[in-house]
């Protein structure tokens, strides 16, 4: 079933502050294997001029995908996430995410498509702190597979 | 918004479109996709539970998407030295990273080359990540400032 046209456009309320610990930038770092010092010793972050440990350039896809629920589960906009498969993902950053930010996200319906039967669905994520500068915005593709045909 | 750079590594004078980035090979096991899944708050059981992925119609576990996402930046991040320097990154999720149940689990190879120099002492990197001789990711593309 194609998807309403007219949500593209649409704009979801700011997400409830999520506030970056060390210890989560750690985490997520190490289930990568990645040991960059920048993102676990504030000092070698310091070195790099930045205020504290920063996350990795994907970490912020955790808070993102997690506001695009509102749009992925709006009864109003009927996708079936059953069928949702991650086709792209983009991020263009004004600076990187670390610990200490209270990052809020506001979702917006960029584009709804219908391919072979498929719907895809462009949500574009504003990432800005507390004092509400821009840090990163996430582009995320789904695609809702078309329903496979009955024998 | 001007960034000091002298943290990045790279100087932009010393490369040229089609500069290599040095190639990592990154092992992936059901291990490390049962942390990933933890780490990153994706529990999605496609990523753990063969039965349930084969239901699905998948060949069995595959690897989140956005966790070959993490491991290619790695080529990009490692070479500039300063993550920060990352000003854009994207990819298209082509082929799924298929993860077996044994020790051995899957391999993903990742190389990157600069790709065009652009202004304010930016490059674009494209990469390619290859698992099981196939390609994983499409349009893999970071912008990185250097120094």
């Amino acid at each position: 079933m194609a998807l309403d046209q007219s949500f593209v456009g649409r704009t979801y309320p700011p997400t409830d502050p999520y506030e970056v610990g060390r210890e989560k930038i750690r985490e997520f770092a190490e289930s990568v294997g990645d040991t960059n010092p920048a993102y676990t010793d504030p000092e070698a972050a310091k070195a790099l001029g930045h205020v504290d440990v920063i996350a990795p350039p994907t970490f912020v896809f955790a808070i993102t995908f997690k506001a695009a629920g509102q749009v992925i589960q709006d009864p109003q906009l009927g996708l079936d996430y059953s069928r949702v498969v991650h086709g792209d993902q983009k991020f263009a950053y004004t600076r990187p995410v670390r610990a200490g930010d209270r990052l809020t996200v506001t979702s917006t319906i960029e584009a709804i498509k219908s391919m072979a039967g498929n719907d895809i669905l462009d949500i574009r994520g504003e990432v800005h702190d507390e004092a509400g500068e821009h840090v990163v915005t996430a582009f995320t593709k789904l695609v809702a597979r078309a329903a496979e045909e009955e024998a | 918004m001007t960034m000091t750079s002298s943290s990045v590594k790279i100087s932009y004078e010393d490369v040229e479109v089609g500069t290599e980035l040095p190639p990592q090979t990154f092992p992936v096991t059901r291990a490390t996709l049962v942390r990933y899944a933890g780490a990153s708050g994706d529990f999605n059981p496609i990523h753990w539970n063969e039965k349930f992925a084969r239901e699905v119609g998948l060949p069995d576990v595959i690897a989140h998407g956005m966790f070959t996402m993490a491991e290619a930046a790695r080529v990009v991040t490692d070479w500039v030295g300063d993550p920060g320097a990352v000003a854009e990154y994207g990819v298209r999720f082509t082929r799924p990273v298929v993860v077996p149940n044994d020790d051995q689990g899957a391999v993903i190879e990742v190389s990157g080359k600069v790709a065009a120099k652009l202004d304010d002492n930016r490059v674009r990197v494209d990469l390619t990540a290859m698992s099981a001789g196939q390609k994983v990711l499409g349009m893999a593309r970071a912008v990185v400032r250097l120094a």
